[in-house]
């Protein structure tokens, strides 16, 4: 008898220690966030004023200088990212959701996971080979296009999601009106999903707003205003690259203070998600 | 009979203003999103295809040699990705180790041990951590994690171990250790995040029938949720595999880009993706700019190869769980 | 449950919906609404619906009754071919609406299904749509852009299913803010904006309390002046207050057909006695 509940207590001993070192894991693997974060505020704060987000590079020795052309560099980049990512992503997302058998869907589904764990540098090789080469230099279109192409499983697969969402009920009540399958789903059920779509898209912009690898030698990066798509384009991260590894110790400086920029700019688009998604949830449709 | 518009026993009026259904709307756009969905094979093949087109010349050259030399001299056109294969699998395994075990007790400790109120918290957190870019992390690791590195922990590991040749040699700071712990960091959030999916798929009453038979907390998660979970847990360490070894920007600030193959951990590395990030754009003659070609292909493949086994190791078991929420 | 008062049924009513949609023509039409012969149904292998035959008559109210997985849903949407949505239909017989097949090779389902209107049995009003956006999403989308018109049929629709009284002020706000009993009658109206010939009714009312459930089966009464209906319920009580004609479905098969008032008061069939007096079902 007391050997049995000598045992439970060491059972119960057991589980709680069990519990105290998970708890400690849970600790460790968030603690780099808020290393990460302390040492972006402490070294990088100092360095965003306004200068920063008006002024060119300056040369190495000449103190001051910002990154616009680079802040800029990357929402143009963006923003051609967005236009091959976008319709590709969320087209095949409606295919994936509304049309084809399950079997060529679960294997696109497959493809398009698999597609998602290509390295990030590989988009950049490709690129490389597909524009950079054949136009005979590096390019804004270039480093679009390798972003743009890393969004598309992304966009595809969280559309997909947000579709199958939508209760068939409202399939079948535009239906039932006469309306075509094309419109229904235009009209009903992408607009009934909108938000969760648009959610889709903003994480998938974040996600490559921070890529430097793909846009290394596509983008390249510029010391100056971006005057064409068709010339190499300056971008945040490509700059925090670059700063990082130099060793001037005010381009250190400037490779934080961008690095502060650009995580915060990221951290906004989550928390924007977030707000986005909370209203889903607090209206399930 | 055909079913017309216009009906005769009605006055029409709104049926008449109604267009006709064209089934050509219809069709084209099924076949439009059919179209952009294929394209996710379709950058399958574009990859397989670019990088193979690129590196043909020197896969004619080198042949299988290029996989098991280790002279890499753009000089004399001489290539070998030996250290960089080397690299890339010791820093992603350093990774797994470190990765592994800390990200699996974290999904236990979300889903089965922690006080519902600080879950949801925790896992925006660990969101948080996924959202941060490489090239910040590597910051990061250059100008904070590697100072500490080489003056606290590397001293003490080498004074522990130094008789073994893993913990031998100078310390530099930058490092094959040193890339390990940064890709650990870049992989831990995904992989706590897919293991805490597997891990709320298993369904309440394989735990509740271990509780029914008296057993603590710890032993339901141990007996019924982690062997329950086995596969798709190893599903989830495969895929932070296929992470790691693709990984490129923060490793390649941290590893010293050295290629050479050494036991010592300590000493520098060099991966198959920082070579193609830090030489690319110096690739001089076509040779050269083939064999990083190549090295994209190796990449490739083996990312790749990782990934198709950790999407099937995870299928079966979301298929396990979605068949179960259709029951 | 709430019995009706037999004053529901009355005449009054049927004056009140003429009054406000007077009826353009004769109500002579000798051709049944639909001549069901000989159809069947599977899905995949399993088969859902065996050898009905039944003709449906023009403006009167069909009741469908049967216990739940009788086929009675099935038999009601491929009256206008909605249960193409499932894969892996097939279908054998004929289904004949003014004579004309339905499932001829030229006949084209979205057609189809502007003439033969649905309400379902949740209330689904467009999440994202107002008040006024639901009732003519149906004219809009099938290429209706004339304003007044729209106008007219969003005032004219809502009139008639006996919701514009209630919600003319608020013809902006989301079609989601509306009661559950309102959000079906908008489902109404929204069938009716189109102007199809027959509403089927899929439970229209079993997700509602009994008030609601009583102003809809007023509002199933006005609309018979107008339009053929086919309505399918489980509640007897409801077939027996609201429809013209009953329709006994079991197991797939259609056991019984006749006037409502003689299926429950003196049933042919000993299923449908059994059923109709609560011994299965």
């Amino acid at each position: 008898m007391q050997a049995t509940a000598a045992n439970h207590a060491w059972r119960k001993i057991k589980s709680a220690l069990v519990s105290a070192l998970a708890f400690v894991s849970a600790i460790l693997v968030i603690a780099p966030l808020g290393l990460v974060f302390f040492y972006l505020v402490k070294s990088g704060a100092s360095s965003v004023n306004w200068d920063f987000f008006t002024q060119l590079p300056k040369p190495v020795g000449v103190v001051g200088g910002g990154m616009a052309n680079a802040i800029a560099g990357s929402f143009e980049l963006l923003g051609l990212a967005a236009m091959i990512g976008v319709p590709i992503g969320v087209l095949g997302g409606v295919y994936l959701a509304e049309y084809g058998s399950t079997r060529t869907n679960s294997l696109l589904r497959f493809i398009a996971d698999v597609l998602n764990g290509v390295p990030s540098i590989t988009w950049g090789v490709v690129v490389y080979g597909l524009v950079v080469l054949r136009f005979k230099g590096f390019s804004a279109y270039a480093g679009g296009l390798a972003l743009g192409f890393m969004m598309v499983p992304l966009i595809m697969r969280t559309t997909e999601e947000v579709l199958l969402l939508v209760p068939n009920g409202y399939r079948e009540a535009a239906l039932a009106l006469g309306v075509s399958r094309w419109k229904t789903i235009v009209h009903i059920v992408m607009k009934t999903a909108s938000k969760g779509i648009v959610t889709g898209i903003l994480l998938a912009l974040a996600r490559v707003a921070g890529e430097t690898a793909p846009l290394l030698f596509t983008a390249f990066g510029n010391r100056f205003w971006n005057h064409s798509l068709s010339e190499p384009i300056a971008a945040l991260p490509l700059q925090i690259f670059s700063y990082a590894i130099s060793p001037y110790e005010d381009w250190h400086r400037q490779a934080w203070a961008g690095a502060l920029v650009l995580v915060i700019m990221i951290f906004f688009i989550n928390v924007l998600v977030r707000f986005l998604t909370r209203d889903r949830m607090a209206n399930p449709t | 009979m055909m079913i017309t518009p216009a009906a005769p026993s009605l006055a029409g009026s709104i049926a008449a203003k109604m267009k006709p259904p064209s089934r050509f709307g219809d069709k084209a756009f099924e076949w439009l999103t059919l179209a952009m969905a294929l394209a996710v094979v379709g950058l399958v093949f574009l990859v397989g295809w670019q990088l193979a087109r690129g590196s043909s010349l020197a896969i004619q050259r080198f042949g299988f040699h290029f996989l098991t030399t280790s002279t890499w001299d753009p000089v004399a056109e001489q290539f070998g990705a030996l250290p960089f294969i080397y690299g890339t699998v010791v820093s992603s395994l350093l990774a797994l180790i470190i990765a592994v075990p800390l990200s699996i007790a974290t999904a236990v400790y979300l889903t089965e041990l922690a006080p519902v109120w600080i879950r949801q918290p925790l896992v925006s957190l660990i969101e948080m951590l996924a959202a941060i870019p490489s090239v910040i992390l590597g910051l990061w690791g250059i100008f904070v994690m590697i100072p500490w590195l080489r003056d606290h922990p590397f001293p003490f590991l080498k004074k522990l171990f130094g008789w073994t040749p893993f913990f031998s040699g100078p310390i530099y700071g930058v490092s094959m250790l040193a890339g390990g712990i940064i890709i650990a960091i870049m992989i831990l959030p995904i992989v706590t995040s897919v293991s805490r999916e597997i891990l709320r798929s298993v369904p309440n009453l394989q735990r509740e029938a271990a509780y029914a038979l008296g057993a603590t907390r710890w032993e339901v998660t141990r007996i019924a949720v982690l062997s329950y979970a086995k596969k798709g847990l190893f599903g989830a360490v495969i895929l932070g595999l296929g992470r790691a070894l693709g990984e490129t920007m923060a490793v390649t600030m941290v590893i010293g880009n050295t290629p050479q193959i050494a036991a010592s951990l300590f000493a520098p590395g060099y991966t198959l993706a920082s070579v193609i990030a830090n030489e690319f754009t110096e690739a001089t003659t076509d040779m050269y700019l083939q064999a990083l070609f190549e090295i994209g292909l190796v990449l490739f493949g083996i990312t790749i190869l990782a990934n198709l086994v950790a999407q099937l190791l995870l299928k079966t078991m979301t298929t396990k769980m979605t068949s179960r929420v259709a029951q | 449950m709430i019995e009706t008062p037999a004053a529901l049924r009355p005449s009054v009513a049927h004056e009140r919906a003429k009054s406000i949609m007077p009826s353009s023509e004769s109500n002579t039409t000798p051709l049944p609404t639909f001549e069901v012969s000989n159809l069947s149904i599977w899905y995949g292998e399993k088969p859902a619906i065996q050898d009905v035959t039944i003709n449906i008559p023009s403006k009167t109210i069909t009741a469908i009754i049967g216990p739940s997985g009788c086929g009675k849903s099935t038999f009601l949407r491929c009256l206008n071919r909605m249960h193409e949505l499932i894969p892996r239909t097939r279908i054998e017989g004929k289904v004949l609406f003014q004579g004309q097949d339905l499932y001829s090779p030229g006949s084209d389902p979205t057609v189809v299904r502007r003439r033969i209107g649905m309400v379902f049995q949740k209330s689904n009003p467009f999440p994202t749509m107002s008040i006024a956006e639901n009732v003519v999403i149906g004219l809009k989308l099938n290429g209706v852009r004339n304003r007044t018109l729209l106008d007219e049929r969003l005032e004219n629709s809502l009139r008639m299913a006996a919701l514009w009284d209630e919600v003319k002020d608020d013809l902006r706000k989301p079609g989601m803010s509306l009661s559950g009993g309102q959000q079906q009658r908008l489902c109404i109206a929204r069938a009716i904006a189109v102007e199809p010939e027959v509403l089927l009714m899929d439970e229209p009312a079993s997700a509602l309390d009994p008030i609601a459930t009583m102003k809809v089966e007023e509002l199933i009464h006005e609309l018979s002046a107008k339009y053929t209906i086919v309505i399918v319920t489980h509640n007897m009580q409801q077939a027996s207050r609201v429809s013209d004609r009953t329709a006994f479905f079991y197991v797939g098969k259609l056991i019984e057909f006749g006037e409502t008032t003689e299926i429950f008061a003196a049933p042919k069939e000993k299923k449908t006695e059994d059923y109709i007096t609560g011994r299965f079902g």
